[in-house]
């Protein structure tokens, strides 16, 4: 057999160290991430990720598209666990290149839609992140709460994952007559049931033993390196789009942008990056809340063109997905096909950091570092 | 009643492997049981039902899962070391099925009423140890030899604290033998040791306290030498694939499986015997005998099983680094402390 | 800070090296400059102190039949403002310093821009595909480019 003497970097490697391959199939680097860990021991020397094992081509299918609208069901495939964040990235960014004006119902229910698609999203990351550290129970705690925002996703649209629903100019569907009070009844249940979740997991002892001064990542680091959303509030910084660069209807609501405080290590590691995401929750429940008070009434596919066909120009406009800043850079030559989209996926660059934090770490620390960026391999990829 | 079976085989040899073969008419039945209980357990934990079709409750799931096990592909990887390969899953289960020995069901029945039972208990459940270690390097996978290493290493390391504890209970006890150390605590639940034991009460309530730290030493290092949450690192199920055992299927598997169950039987029983009197009734004299006894053991046995279920489905898992540092850093000195303090009552009383 | 203001800082800072200043390109107007002086100007844009842009929101490459180009979309986290780079390279040879040194967070994208396009970015510490395979032949994203009837000797099907 031939022996692996460097390693894809083309470093040589010493007699004590080991070349090993996590992924592409290990069950915590959560899709199909390979990462090449270099080992002395259980001592991590070295990361170097390999992606693209998970590459659909959105970018080249986008411009064979006709249409803009049909953009739509391929950017719901892009980041799967957060399909409505992603629709409605792009449909800001298709919007602003159309310059059309919405109806404000339309804007109030995409932030409902939005809001409740980054609890579903933020419950998988803090489930799965359970596991990476072993405890399973939390896991399933959580899914059984995003059954109910993906039974009401169900009721709305007809579609529990990959939704179609934000248009540009509109939605696919009003709200239906029930949505209201079984997201009123959601909403007082999910309470209580975030308390359950930091008793069982997030104030553990062991999980804190396991999390915290682990992963540690400096502010200037983080922004250098483009890290956005959980990752870089965990940090300390205090950047939202959300409350920094409003879009749709946000700087009506009143929420707060939750920050990592080094409650229990350092500020920056693990924990800081997860409590942040469990802080978020509770704020995204706020945010429905005002929202369900005050829902104007209106048409909401009244702004939907019935052709699109931009301008020449382009436009890159950027949303908080649950992971971050999820940017689309459209440039158009006239025509009703997109000339280039570009998807900035903020799992692709918040992966980009893992090298730098996780250098001399163990095995098992480096399961809860990729588990704390929370990346979907289909953003990653696209 | 091992006479009674040597007298009806005249040819000793039968007579011998239908005595091997007698825990295994235990193991099989609490296996089956165990498997249903973890799920159902598990599942209620979380919310869910677990299996519900097969049978009432799903309780012919186990034996549809054995079903599915024996009809499984036997594969052995191409590069793996074959003849390690397929040794290893046996080492691993004689090691455990060995305890089996002396283990006091009821006060009529154990398997080898040796004098050293406790020292042979200890010896014999590190030979596990080579099992796991073999089927890692066998399997020719980095993975499951990091599992097997780490393996080696936490078993090695709360054999420690789990012969001092054993050690400090041979002191009080003044013997090994695991029958005669049940008997010495038949008189009820006030005679158990983990009530400071058959002694006047001045000296009982002097154990008392170190009894207690005694029991929660065990209590944690037998959960780590069973590889369960919080201490199963070595199968760790999201850092190594599934450990040792990755690299194993079909019947091969299921015995790692079988192995792993009856070892959590094992190491419960260890600590019914030494903390809660074995096969004693907890009512003295009243509801013990014959098949009483083997009701308590059992019994007894399976509050510690659930426990040991209830917490891997509770608790996250701890880090290499911090299993070390729990072992040789806090039970060993707890342990080591108690049993210090323990011979010094022994003497001054 | 508006567009329009930073370009007249950039221009009485570099004179020459912005290229061309395309304001009338709607909604998001940018500037082209020399690839040459691409470094300078971004670590001027990093470093001063009324600029700021201390975030690389994105970098695409682009493919403009005849040319290849680099956009850079910048922002600030400070003063919330963001600003619209460029630089186009001929096609046959597409070389453009990486600014992988400012930002880091261009590493990857610097990767992804080369493996769709070919755009190969002079001292970048790791210039290898990053989403197609290693062994993969020509630029995808490339207007031009002809979908392989072979990979690796195996057909390609539909």
């Amino acid at each position: 057999m031939e022996t692996i003497t460097k390693t894809s970097h083309g470093r040589t490697l010493r007699t004590e160290e080991m070349v090993i391959n996590m992924g592409p199939q290990h069950p915590s680097t959560h899709g199909v991430l390979r990462l090449e860990l270099v080992v002395d021991g259980e001592i991590v020397i070295d990361v170097i990720p390999h992606i693209g094992y998970l590459h659909r081509c959105f970018e080249k299918h986008s411009e064979q598209m006709t249409n803009y609208q049909q953009v739509i069901p391929y950017v719901d495939r892009m980041d799967y666990v957060a399909s409505m964040n992603s629709e409605l990235s792009f449909a800001i960014a298709a919007e602003k290149l159309l310059k059309i004006q919405i109806p404000e119902r339309v804007d109030y229910i995409r932030v409902i839609m939005c809001e409740l698609q980054r609890i579903a999203s933020h419950l998988i990351a803090i489930g799965t992140y359970g596991i990476d550290i072993g405890a399973f129970t939390p896991f399933l705690f959580c899914f059984r709460d995003r059954e109910r925002i993906l039974d009401l996703f169900e009721m709305t649209c007809g579609a529990r994952l990959l939704y179609n629903y934000i248009w540009i100019g509109g939605l696919s569907h009003d709200l239906p007559q029930q949505f209201i009070p079984t997201l009123k009844e959601f909403i007082v249940d999910f309470r209580k049931n975030i308390k359950e979740l930091n008793d069982l997991l997030s104030f553990n002892h062991i999980f804190i033993k396991r999390t915290a001064n682990i992963g540690v990542l400096p502010a200037d680091v983080a922004i250098n390196y483009g890290c956005s959303g959980p990752m870089l509030r965990g940090s300390g910084v205090k950047w939202d789009l959300r409350k920094d660069e409003p879009y749709s209807v946000y700087n009506k609501f009143d929420f707060e942008v939750c920050v990592g405080k080094g409650e229990v290590g350092t500020l920056g590691d693990c924990w800081d990056r997860y409590i942040v995401r469990v802080d978020e929750m509770e704020q995204s429940l706020r945010i429905i809340e005002q929202a369900i008070q005050t829902l104007p009434e209106g048409n909401v596919q009244s702004a939907v063109p019935k052709r699109i066909r931009p301008n020449p120009g382009e436009a890159y406009a950027r949303a908080e997905s649950p992971r971050g800043e999820l940017g689309f850079y459209i440039m158009s030559d006239g025509t009703g096909t997109p000339y280039r989209i570009k998807a900035r996926s903020p799992a692709f660059v918040n992966l980009s950091i893992i090298s730098e934090i996780s250098r001399g770490c163990m095995i098992a620390d480096l399961c809860a570092i990729t588990g704390s960026v929370d990346i979907v391999l289909g953003e990653v990829d696209r | 009643m091992i006479d009674w079976i040597l007298t009806q085989f005249p040819d000793s040899i039968l007579g011998y492997i239908i005595i091997c073969a007698v825990p295994l008419l235990f193991i099989l039945p609490y296996a089956l049981v165990t498997i249903y209980l973890e799920m159902k357990m598990s599942a209620h934990m979380q919310d869910r039902v677990a299996y519900m079709r097969t049978g009432w409750h799903g309780t012919l799931q186990p034996f549809a899962d054995i079903l599915k096990l024996l009809q499984k592909e036997d594969i052995i990887p191409t590069a793996a070391d074959k003849f390690l390969f397929i040794l290893a899953p046996y080492i691993v289960f004689i090691g455990t099925y060995a305890t089996f020995a002396v283990l006091p069901f009821t006060s009529s029945y154990i398997g080898s009423d040796l004098d050293l039972g406790l020292f042979y208990l200890v010896a014999v459940s590190s030979l596990v140890v080579v099992g796991i270690l073999m089927s890692g390097w066998a399997s020719n996978n980095k993975w499951s030899l990091f599992g097997a290493l780490r393996s080696a290493a936490q078993i090695v390391s709360y054999e420690i604290p789990t012969a001092l504890v054993l050690l400090s209970i041979v002191m009080i006890a003044g013997t090994m033998n695991m029958q005669q150390l049940s008997q010495l605590q038949s008189g009820g639940i006030s005679d158990w040791y983990i009530f400071g034991g058959p002694f006047p009460i001045v000296k009982k309530l002097l154990l008392l306290p170190l009894m207690f730290i005694l029991f929660l030493v065990q209590l944690t290092a037998s959960m780590a030498e069973v590889n369960r949450t919080p201490f199963d690192i070595p199968e760790a199920e999201s850092e190594l694939v599934q450990g040792y055992n990755t690299e194993y299927s079909g019947m091969k598997f299921a015995i790692f499986y079988l192995a792993e169950y009856a070892n959590l039987f094992a190491v419960s029983a260890i600590t019914v015997v030494a903390f809660f009197g074995g096969w004693g009734s907890p009512f003295g004299s009243f509801m013990s005998g014959g098949v009483w006894d083997l009701f308590w053991f059992v019994l007894k046995g399976m509050f510690f099983v659930s426990i040991n279920i209830w917490l891997r489905w509770t608790l996250p898992r701890l880090r290499v680094d911090q299993l070390m540092y729990v072992s040789w850093k806090v039970l060993t000195p707890f342990a080591l402390v108690c049993m210090i303090l323990i011979g010094y009552i022994l003497v001054a009383f | 800070m508006t567009f329009q203001e930073i370009t007249e800082n950039l221009k009485q800072k570099f004179g020459t090296a912005i290229v061309e200043v395309k304001e009338t390109v709607q909604p998001d107007p940018y500037i082209i400059v020399d690839p040459n002086s691409l470094k300078e100007i971004s670590k001027y844009l990093r470093d001063e102190e009324i600029l700021t842009f201390d975030f690389l929101n994105c970098l695409s490459g682009l493919d403009l039949k005849g040319k290849l180009a680099v956009v850079y979309h910048i922002s600030s986290m400070k003063h919330k403002h963001s600003f619209v780079l460029r630089v186009e390279v001929p096609t046959d040879a597409p070389t453009v310093p990486s600014i992988e040194s400012i930002w880091k967070s261009a590493n990857w994208h610097e990767r992804e821009a080369f493996d769709m396009y070919g755009i190969i970015f002079s001292d970048h510490p790791d210039l290898r595909r990053i989403l197609m395979p290693y062994d993969w032949e020509g630029h995808p994203l490339r207007k031009d480019y002809q979908v392989p009837e072979f990979y690796n000797g195996m057909k390609v099907t539909y």
